[in-house]
């Protein structure tokens, strides 16, 4: 995983990238947590690919939080993963929008507040942003990824893998269901 | 345990009254609940914290190599991982019986203060500054972040870009945002070059401007609420925290300092890696989560308060001056009424994010971070301990290693553990002054989480998966048919 870049000179606003890949895959996991390891077994997987060469960048964290907000700047397109424990099998895609919710209020944002708190720090709207929801099982501390989620992971591989390759809009959203 | 009803904890004759769950308590890590036991007339008989935690962390880490351990504590916690990495660290330090260089101290040191400014500048921006300037009761729909950056947008950037420098300093130093391994036994495994310094130098200035104006702000509406400060939740304890050996407030290293609910010295300087000949801990049946006492008080009058208000009333004196300087103004407010307040820890946490960030500039201009000499290694031991004031509070790592390397006992004493039975008192003492005799609100309701949150208490599982984290508020008649019922979704939303 790289981490996540930054610059040197001074800012307004601050942290803001200017040296980063077009597009950002964001996973939010913790791997020693059964299913939660979803995002983070997914995005590791693409280290290295030529599909992600140059073009996307992969960061992962336990969970989104304000700060995030910085690392979406400058992109062309942000999608995020995440373990979900009631989306339908084996994942659901979809491209979501800037949204007051409560989730402000937690220690773990949803990519749609995270998208809200981009407009009030940067002014501006957030890039385009997806997000990627696996269904997973069990997340209990130690536990391994359980067999079912294994076969959704393999199935949203597939898809993200078809995604960074094509890193264009239009194709993304031909990937969405309802489309 | 006490079968006392004056003391909220158990009430004596639970089947007749009816039963009211929070569940889970909002804006804390990870899962809490609070139950409400109450008669007919809304009198309150019982109230209790629980936690709904998994207590699988020493099993999780027994069995591991010793080296494995300060990164495999991290996955806990998503919340405070950098504190179980130092803490894990430490007690590996003893295991490879060594003293580290002072680079690999100022490195870890660093970090560890990178940790304590996000965390605090989340916890008052994020979490708390809701409740403290729209009111506990106040509209529901506004009580929470995005009400805030429409009042005060400029506070809710601060907010972002205060967390956002803390974690810089802690990728700089763990080598990476999450998983770190920059500290590992017997030192760290990288310095801070001279281009990592420049960058965190960059904003330091601006950083330590904002944490004074967050100190004027909690300081303000202590000020400006008086009674309600002074008053809210408020309960006489003993406390807890590490010292450095001249008495000043230090985070990453000292010896115990205990005092009682009087303020006299029940411990001082004690050398923790016998934490155990001075704190206990005790369990009830009601509760996943255990009760430690000061063993020479006993678990009924031995409980005690750790964090920063403890920390910031039980020091001598914090080595940086303007921390300094708010703290005595701190200690001098209204007789001193601020220090023994459960709203207290929100001045007493923003004094502690502004030293935090004087402690980072002054490590960024020490030239030790560019040091060489990382690791030392000495005899190797069986036990370690490693204790750290995280920013909850003490953060205890007690480990024993056989003769294969592996972990084969484990003991975690989180700063949330310590603060069980004083968190159970401040909620206690919140429903006997806001609950007790009138109707249920959601408002009423939220004092509870108010007396929760001024803890910062981590409950955390670090699993997050969407669509989890439901809230639900079950009335219950004494029947224990459901009367009304108000849901949360996870994404916050009532319905």
């Amino acid at each position: 995983m790289k981490s996540g870049s930054a610059r040197h000179g001074g800012r307004s606003p601050p942290y803001q990238n200017t040296m980063t890949a077009p597009i950002l895959t964001f996973a939010v996991g913790n791997e020693s947590r059964g299913d939660d390891a979803l995002a983070p077994l997914l995005v590791r997987s693409l280290e290295g690919r030529a599909e992600t060469a140059g073009r996307v960048e992969l960061l992962e964290d336990y969970q989104l939080q304000v700060e995030h907000v910085t690392d979406l700047s400058g992109r062309s397109a942000v999608l995020f993963v995440d373990a979900d424990i009631s989306c339908a099998e084996p994942f659901h895609f979809s491209e979501i929008a800037a949204a007051h919710d409560n989730s402000y209020t937690s220690h773990a944002m949803t990519p749609f507040a995270l998208l809200h708190t981009y407009r009030q720090v940067y002014g501006t709207d957030a890039p385009p942003a997806f997000l990627l929801r696996i269904r997973g099982y069990d997340f209990e501390l130690g536990n391994p990824l359980s067999d079912r989620a294994a076969a959704n992971l393999e199935a949203a591989t597939k898809l993200v893998r078809e995604l960074c390759a094509e890193a264009d809009l239009p194709r993304w959203r031909a990937c969405l269901p309802d489309r | 345990m006490t079968d006392n009803t004056d003391n909220l904890e158990t009430a004596a004759h639970p089947e007749n009254l009816r039963r009211v769950a929070i569940d889970p308590v909002s804006r804390v890590e990870g899962h809490g609940k609070v139950t409400l036991l109450l008669d007919e007339n809304d009198h309150v008989h019982q109230v209790r914290l629980h936690i709904v935690e998994f207590r699988g962390f020493e099993k999780f880490i027994q069995g591991r190599p010793y080296w494995e351990a300060p990164v495999m504590v991290q996955r806990l916690c998503g919340i405070c991982p950098v504190s179980h990495h130092i803490a894990a660290s430490k007690a590996m330090d003893m295991i490879v019986g060594a003293t580290i260089t002072p680079t690999a101290e100022k490195v870890r040191r660093l970090m560890h203060y990178g940790q304590i400014l996000q965390s605090h500048a989340l916890h008052f921006f994020h979490l708390c500054s809701p409740d403290l300037l729209f009111g506990f009761d106040s509209d529901v729909a506004k009580r929470n972040i995005v009400g805030i950056a429409a009042a005060y947008p400029e506070l809710a950037k601060q907010g972002v870009l205060l967390r956002k420098y803390g974690q810089e300093v802690i990728r700089v130093t763990a080598g990476k945002r999450i998983h770190g391994t920059g500290s590992i036994p017997g030192g760290v495994n990288k310095n801070v070059s001279i281009e990592e310094r420049n960058y965190l130098l960059l904003d330091i200035e601006r950083t330590i401007a904002w944490s004074r104006e967050a100190v004027d702000i909690a300081r303000k509406l202590f000020e400006q609420n008086l009674d309600l400060y002074n008053n809210f939740g408020t309960f006489k304890t003993h406390t807890l925290n590490l010292v450095r050996a001249d008495g000043a407030l230090d985070l990453y290293h000292g010896g115990l300092r205990a005092r009682d609910l009087n303020g006299a010295t029940l411990f001082d300087h004690y050398d923790y890696s016998h934490y155990w000949d001075v704190i206990f801990e005790d369990v009830k049946p009601w509760s996943y989560m255990k009760f430690p006492f000061l063993r020479s008080l006993g678990p009924e009058q031995g409980w005690y308060r750790v964090g920063p208000l403890s920390r910031v009333t039980q020091c001598d004196f914090i080595p940086t001056p303007l921390a300094e300087e708010q703290r005595k103004a701190f200690m001098a407010f209204n007789g001193g009424s601020a220090t023994r307040a459960t709203l207290g820890f929100h001045w007493a946490r923003m004094i502690e994010m502004l030293h935090a960030a004087e402690v980072i500039q002054e490590l960024l201009h020490d030239p030790d971070l560019q040091g060489d000499d990382l690791v030392n290694i000495g005899k190797r031991q069986e036990r370690g301990v490693g204790v750290i004031e995280a920013p909850r509070g003490t953060l205890i790592h007690h480990y024993k290693v056989d003769e294969h390397d592996q972990i084969v006992r484990c003991n975690l004493i989180v700063s949330t553990t310590h603060n069980n039975q004083a968190m159970n008192e401040a909620i206690r003492q919140v429903a006997r002054q806001y609950i007790d005799g009138r109707k249920l609100t959601e408002g009423l309701l939220n004092h509870i989480e108010v007396a929760i949150r001024a803890f910062d208490p981590c409950l955390s599982c670090a699993t997050h998966a969407l669509g989890k984290m439901p809230l639900e508020v079950e009335l219950l008649d004494v029947e224990g048919g459901q009367v009304d019922v108000l849901a949360r979704s996870s994404d916050g939303r009532f319905g």
